[in-house]
């Protein structure tokens, strides 16, 4: 099994004619994902062919969900409109909604989040890499051609750095691997990932990259001490990263952590989380669990 | 900066006292002429602890604000050079609060941090006595009515005489929040001067680059030039997202998380290598082409201190054979000038016509090396070399 994204996934494309969303429904068709249309409100009841396929634009989320059966919207918009496009999902119940975009304001993804508490929408991202459950379903720009299927789930803040683990493991495959974005409010954290992961039978072995910045990571490890019995192997970049925009004295005090890459290493060998140093090493801890799981 | 800050809090109606930015001693004595009376002369650089620092002197005289300002400007406080004073009125408080609203990561959404316990660091009374720093959720869809602005003063217990003009004020300072697309707006200390009078003594305001972008141009008058480390800014010039760091491996990589990833890598490749650390942060992103990459290049060839060079490309999207042309590309365009040795590890979308491209290349200064941790382990060597 995978989580949030399998090969029954119907998905449509929010910003489909636009250069982004165009390039990567293409890429996302030759992944075998299943993309039924596309949505812009400036072209309704047109079409476009991409990778070979004719497929259907419509006005509104609402009206392509009713046409096509869609479960899965995936964003390609301008920053400038994610936030309506993304009410616009929400307002049609769509389960999952995945916003690539990168350079959302964050005051509107917080407007986007507080609107989302209460509805029937999952929100992955923003700024994030979507979604790929390999050899099922990819709603996202993770390349399909790293890693197949198998018995590893993987959660992360960093879109390349999805990809270098995905690479390191692709001996093992994936369930299915999320990048869950880097901005300071999104949509699905580690949490969720870890919980739903926990909770697939298919994923035997978890593992969660993050970065510097925020105390999500110090979370996710509080919530694995409660909540997750399958082996976690962790990797935390930004040792050596000089401090970043520090948000003055309310931000230190709000955190409650310096955010750095050590505390949060700690944190998660604190829960019994193995956390690797460099990706390679990361991926060679995942090896020996895997070997006294087989 | 203090000034910077001030100013948008004016714009919205938040009750501060500009005064008078200069960056002479001269111009120093002639604000505080035409001020009169005793005036505040304050460093303004993008650092806290300015007063501990020397950099905020009080002048009973022009002549004392012309000394003042001779003795601060040129000072350095927490690394960065003082360029300017602020001169204002000298308003001494008769209590200080403390103000702000950020973004709250943890709980997505914004917050509202007020205490009327101020005058001190606010991080030691929210250990010493954390009651009296009052954290009031701010729901991101309603935002702050008055009847929230209300509850927020009520809530933090400022005094009853001065409750309508906090009120205002919060108000006003979420205006700022909101309207410029703030991550931070804050005011330490929020005074009460005499006559009950409330105000903005000081403050700052971080903004949100990506609303900048394209909902607010006029940000861009913040951003102060000569501050920036003349290779950063010659790297934000070509619009690169690089950061100087301190030591002589040149980094260039795509994707933020990888290239941070990989300062960690050098770094501890370094260990065996004399120490060699990591000399900047530089993230192509996604479209790495020939002059991307050459710009990049170009940016961290001109370091002094870069002995030796690292490129790790990780090709999702990018496919490495575009990567390795914007390699040829950029010596080809550097020509002469690159003159130090580069390793370059491709990995990921056709790696193998990639490397090839680079193979054929065979220029004398490049080394590929096909693992993360072999690459940067050669890299370390090189710039001990």
């Amino acid at each position: 099994m995978t989580i949030y994204l399998n090969k029954d996934s119907k998905i449509i494309v929010q910003g489909i004619t636009g250069g982004m969303g165009s390039k990567h429904t293409n890429l996302m068709l030759q992944a075998d994902a299943n993309i039924v249309g596309g949505v812009n409100a400036r072209k309704a009841g047109t079409t476009v062919e991409l990778n070979g396929k004719e497929l259907p634009v419509f006005g509104t989320v609402e009206e392509a969900m009713k046409a096509t059966g869609a479960d899965v919207s995936v964003a390609f918009v301008p920053p400038a409109f994610t936030k309506d496009a993304c009410i616009e999902a929400i307002d049609a119940e769509i389960p999952l909604l995945v916003v690539i975009t990168e350079g959302v304001p964050v005051q509107d993804t917080a407007e986007v989040f507080a609107y989302l508490q209460g509805k029937k929408t999952r929100m992955i991202g923003p700024n994030c890499p979507g979604i790929i459950s390999p050899e099922e379903s990819l709603a996202g720009i993770t390349p399909h051609t790293i890693a197949g299927k198998g018995p590893i789930g993987l959660v992360s803040k960093s879109g390349t750095l999805t990809y270098q683990m995905m690479y390191e493991l692709r001996d093992y495959g994936f369930s299915t691997a999320i990048g869950i974005g880097g901005d300071p409010i999104i949509g699905t954290t580690h949490i969720d990932a870890l919980e739903a992961f926990e909770n697939d039978p298919e994923t035997k072995a978890i593992v969660m990259i993050g970065e510097i910045g925020g105390d999500a990571e110090e979370r996710a490890a509080a919530y694995i001490k409660d909540h997750v019995t399958k082996p976690v192997v962790g990797y935390v970049a930004g040792f050596t990263a000089p401090e970043g925009k520090t948000m003055g004295h309310a931000g230190a005090i709000v955190s409650g952590s310096s955010g750095t890459a050590q505390a949060k290493k700690e944190a998660l060998e604190a829960v019994g989380v193995k956390v690797g140093k460099t990706p390679s090493e990361t991926a060679s801890l995942m090896r020996e669990i895997m070997k006294d799981l087989a | 900066m203090e000034y910077q800050a001030k100013e948008l809090f004016a714009k919205h109606g938040v009750a501060t006292t500009l005064g008078v930015v200069v960056e002479t001693a001269e111009e120093a004595k002639a604000a505080a002429e035409q001020l009169g009376g005793v005036t505040v002369i304050k460093a303004q650089v993008k650092a806290g602890g300015r007063g501990k620092a020397g950099g905020v002197k009080i002048a009973k005289t022009a002549d004392d604000a012309f000394e003042h300002a001779s003795n601060i400007l040129g000072m350095e406080i927490k690394g960065l050079t003082v360029n300017r004073v602020l001169v204002t009125p000298a308003t001494p408080p008769v209590e200080e609060y403390y103000f702000s609203f950020l973004l709250d990561r943890a709980n997505r959404s914004h917050l509202c941090i007020a205490s009327v316990e101020g005058g001190v660091e606010i991080e030691e009374v929210a250990k010493t006595n954390p009651e009296a720093v009052r954290q009031i959720p701010i729901d991101a869809l309603e935002g702050v009515t008055p009847e929230k602005a209300a509850a927020i003063v009520d809530d933090a217990k400022f005094p009853a005489e001065l409750r309508d003009q906090a009120i205002e004020m919060v108000q006003a300072l979420w205006k700022v929040y909101v309207e410029e697309d703030a991550t931070l707006v804050e005011v330490n200390p929020l005074a009460r001067l005499e006559g009950d009078k409330l105000e903005a003594l000081d403050g700052k305001v971080s903004l949100d680059d990506n609303a900048s972008e394209f909902r607010h141009p006029d940000h861009a008058q913040f951003e102060i030039r000569e501050e920036a480390d003349p290779l950063e800014a010659k790297a934000k010039d070509l619009g690169l997202n690089y950061v100087k760091l301190d030591g002589a491996v040149g980094i260039i990589g795509n994707g933020a998380g990888l290239v941070m990833s990989t300062l960690d890598v050098v770094a501890y490749a370094g260990e065996a290598h004399g120490g060699v650390k990591p000399a900047n942060f530089l993230d192509i992103g996604g479209g790495a082409n020939a002059t991307v990459m050459a710009n990049g290049l170009d940016v961290i060839l001109n370091d002094p201190q870069v002995k030796s060079v690292f490129v790790n490309v990780f090709g999702g999207i990018t496919a490495c054979d575009e990567v390795a042309n914007g390699i040829k590309g950029a010596l080809e365009i550097l020509g002469d000038n690159a003159t130090k040795p580069l390793v370059v590890r491709l990995d990921g979308n056709n790696v193998e016509q990639g490397r090839a491209i680079l193979d054929e290349l065979n220029h004398p200064l490049v080394t590929q090396v096909d693992t993360m941790d072999g690459a940067a382990d050669k890299a370390a060597e090189l710039a001990n070399a």
